[in-house]
């Protein structure tokens, strides 16, 4: 199994740590992983993006330009990234914001209402968790319990604190999941 | 020479009044007949056998005239590159610190190229001393204007005199050192008599007493004159620093014990 | 048991360096290699092991600082990014003059002046021919991984110290701010001045009574003499090319066109390795992993094998000399890069492959 995948939006979005916590929870399960961010004053406020490769064998390049998955969180990713979808690969979006919906037929398209949910669950910090929750239901790539040892890992212990909400936010990211279109 | 001084008879112990100091080697010094160097090298040697540190003294030489201070010192040495001497010694005091490490650096090495390793090795208060050698002029490379160049001063690279309009006024690098939190001692120096080289090692000692003692950088700036640089003979030359520099470069200390001295 | 991390590159080198036994750290911060300095500041290595870490006033400063250490006989390192690597030049031709062991890591980003923050390849040049003034030479490690950022900390100290000479860690933006898992070394204990001097007689360590001082210097105002060590410096660079070469050659073995590539480039040629196999193209790839010593023996052995080799560097074409100078005209060779902080893209490379070297 190889999944490559990359994460686009906003800097602030949680972007670069939702890579982060799928990679650690990648080595949880004894996968080869990598994480090659965006970096540089992109990564103030503008636009930020991660690649993460899980796989069960070494990883050749960690700088790719065709994703199995894209998960895409502002209009801007959604118009560089649409195309950098592979055939029959999967594009999953939070359309808050999106003017320009993706038109792509021979992908799969889903999309998370994130920016709602988070407000609902009263917590700005768990956006990025709903999402990840969203793209585990579609791709149930890693269980819920690595994900857990993932954020235990990728937190520093201060915050540890916060991982039974993280794991709640995961957990409704799957119920709200909603399908555009599957090929 | 041999001859004068081959004198068995009186060259007794009960007559010894004077030896030279086992931290200098007996290479022959390569600096003009004149020159203060040879006076400042010996200072620094006689402090550092005097404390009985020679084992424990390392030395960084810089670029310019004393570039080969480490053939005449008698204890480790590095050479530096031009300018960096207080970084190298940083390094080697935060890595030894029960060691003793000083920079023996001219006024193009210390105040021109090297501005902001000095500046920064005192802002850090690091443990070390500095012997600062002021000539106003870089010798080593034949004459040419130094940092420290009084104004109207002709040397090969200002031959008119420093026209301060156009090539700047020289640099009091000592008293800014002074300002900075860092520094615990700072004084101005010369070696043009006896007395004042009396007054220098005493400097120079307390200077590396200070660093036993771990009280930050002292900075020891001596004055000195290059007569070939200077186109005079040594005692035009001394007489010429008398008169020129020491009005400009006040002598004395700038700060004692981390307090800044008034002159007023 | 060695233990297992999900870390940056940048942060592989700076804990790399603690668990190396390393005595010292002097750094400037640039962009992209920063997380070295603040991963040691923020691991406070001073109560873990001892070591110093230190914040210069400049590159400049600190390649000195690393001079004055060394010359202890220190472990000490530095790192920089291209423009500060250019601002230690000087410094790093006086440590080499001087003898001196020191690793220094470059993370490379695009240039030429200020230029870009993205990763690049385009200090090959500057680290394989010397960089500063004189004739000299450090020896380049090129890690494609995080494991080898860790991994050449460990071995550029041996090596530094092996030959008395600077060692550059020659890595990018890419392999610096990339995650991937890292097995990290035991802690090596730092030495003691009293074992340090016993092992490195040269070190400034103070002068022992009875016993000579030590100077540390790359000053020889007589030419006869500087050719002398001219000479010696040119015998330990032979050894290192007898001895040090350092190279991983993948599907080699039946290929009929070869990528050259190393670091970060080379994990872009390995993906297009596999493109090429899954359409039947037999393609290898030879990675240096010492970029000085240059794998010319392997190079030339694999063009007498191949239809053509394709140098995949991001610059405008400076390994490509090397590797030209090693197949002698043997075979066709060409080169494919992307520049100013442009990283290619597998599918760019192989189609550059089929076009300049399959199709051509």
């Amino acid at each position: 199994m190889t999944e490559e995948i990359i994460i686009a939006g906003f800097g602030g979005q949680g972007v670069l740590s939702m890579g982060k916590i799928l990679a650690y929870s990648g080595v949880m399960q004894n996968q080869e992983v990598s994480w090659m961010p965006s970096y540089g004053p992109e990564m103030r406020g503008g636009t930020a993006n991660v690649t993460v490769i899980l796989s069960d064998e070494r990883i050749s390049s960690p700088v790719i330009n065709l994703f199995d998955t894209a998960i895409i969180l502002n209009q801007q990713s959604l118009d560089k990234f649409e195309k950098s979808v592979k055939p029959g690969g999967t594009l999953l979006y939070d359309p808050n914001g999106i003017t320009r919906h993706p038109v792509r037929t021979d992908i799969n398209i889903y999309k998370v209402e994130a920016a709602e949910e988070a407000a609902k669950m009263d917590s700005a910090k768990t956006y990025n968790m709903i999402v990840l929750g969203s793209f585990l239901k579609v791709k149930p790539i890693i269980k819920l319990e690595n994900i857990q040892k993932g954020l235990e890992k990728s937190l520093p212990t201060r915050h540890h604190k916060l991982i039974p909400m993280n794991l709640l936010a995961v957990e409704r990211g799957m119920l709200v999941l909603q399908t555009v279109h599957t090929v | 020479m041999a001859q004068t001084f081959d004198r068995p008879e009186i060259q007794t112990p009960e007559n010894l009044v004077y030896s030279k100091t086992t931290c200098l080697t007996d290479n022959v010094m390569h600096y003009c007949p004149g020159c203060g160097h040879g006076t400042a090298h010996r200072l620094v040697a006689e402090v550092i056998e005097e404390m009985g540190i020679q084992s424990e003294t390392i030395g960084v030489a810089p670029v310019g005239c004393s570039v080969l201070a480490y053939n005449y010192f008698n204890f480790d040495v590095q050479q530096a590159a031009h300018g960096r001497a207080p970084a190298v010694a940083t390094a080697i005091k935060r890595l030894l610190p029960e060691k003793y490490v000083f920079t023996y650096q001219g006024d193009g090495d210390l105040a021109a190229i090297g501005t902001a390793e000095t500046i920064h090795a005192c802002n850090r208060g690091e443990n070390i001393v500095i012997v600062f050698i002021n000539n106003g002029i870089y010798g080593m490379t034949g004459g040419q204007m130094a940092p420290t160049t009084l104004p109207g001063m002709p040397t090969s690279t200002s031959p008119y005199g420093r026209d301060v309009e156009t090539m700047g006024n020289p640099l009091k690098i000592t008293e800014i050192v002074a300002m900075l939190p860092g520094t615990h001692f700072v004084t101005r120096q010369a070696v043009h008599t006896p007395a004042a080289v009396r007054k220098t090692k005493k400097s120079l000692r307390m200077a590396f007493e200070n660093q036993k003692l771990n009280k930050g950088l002292s900075f020891v700036e001596i004055l000195s004159n290059c007569n070939s640089g200077w186109k005079l003979s040594p005692v035009k030359a001394n007489k010429w620093m008398v008169d020129n520099m020491f009005p400009f470069y006040e002598l004395g200390d700038l700060k004692v014990n981390g307090e800044m001295i008034n002159k007023d | 048991m060695k233990e297992l991390k999900l870390m940056k590159g940048n942060e592989a080198i700076a804990e790399a360096a603690i668990r190396a036994g390393a005595d010292a750290y002097f750094g400037y911060p640039i962009t992209p290699q920063s997380e070295i300095l603040e991963y040691l500041m923020m691991e406070k290595p001073h109560e873990r092991t001892g070591m110093v870490v230190l914040q210069a006033e400049s590159e400049v400063a600190a390649i000195n600082m690393v001079y004055g250490g060394a010359a202890c006989g220190k472990k000490v390192l530095t790192s920089s990014s291209s423009p500060g690597i250019s601002l230690k030049q000087e410094g790093i031709s006086y440590i080499a003059g001087a003898e001196l062991p020191c690793v220094i890591v470059n993370v490379v980003r695009g240039g030429p002046g200020l230029g870009t923050i993205q990763p690049s390849q385009s200090d090959y040049f500057q680290s394989v021919k010397g960089g500063g003034h004189g004739d000299y030479r450090l020896l380049v490690l090129a890690p494609a991984s995080v494991q080898e950022m860790a991994d050449h900390v460990g071995l550029g100290f041996d090596l530094a110290f092996k030959y008395r000479n600077p060692v550059l860690i020659l890595s990018d933006g890419v392999i610096g701010q990339m995650m991937e898992k890292v097995e990290l070394a035991e802690q090596t204990p730092r030495l003691s001045n009293e074992e340090l001097a016993e092992k490195y007689p040269w070190a400034t360590l103070g002068k022992r009574d009875g016993e000579p001082r030590h100077i540390i210097t790359s000053l020889e105002l007589e030419s006869s003499k500087q050719e002398i060590h001219n000479l010696k410096l040119q015998a330990k660079y032979k050894r290192m090319n007898e001895e040090e070469v350092r190279y991983e050659a993948i599907q080699c073995d039946d290929a009929e066109y070869l990528m050259v590539a190393f670091g970060s480039s080379a994990r872009i040629a390995q993906k297009v390795v596999s493109m090429a196999r899954e359409k039947g193209i037999k393609v290898g790839l030879l990675r240096p992993i010492t970029l000085y010593p240059f794998p010319s023996e392997i190079i030339h052995k694999l063009a007498g094998q191949v239809k053509g080799i394709l140098s995949v560097e991001m610059n405008a074409g400076q390994m490509i000399e090397d590797v030209k100078l090693a197949v002698c005209g043997k075979v066709k060779v060409e080169h494919f890069g992307r520049y100013g902080g442009m990283i290619p893209t597998p599918t760019e490379v192989f189609n550059a492959l089929e076009q300049k070297i399959i199709g051509g």
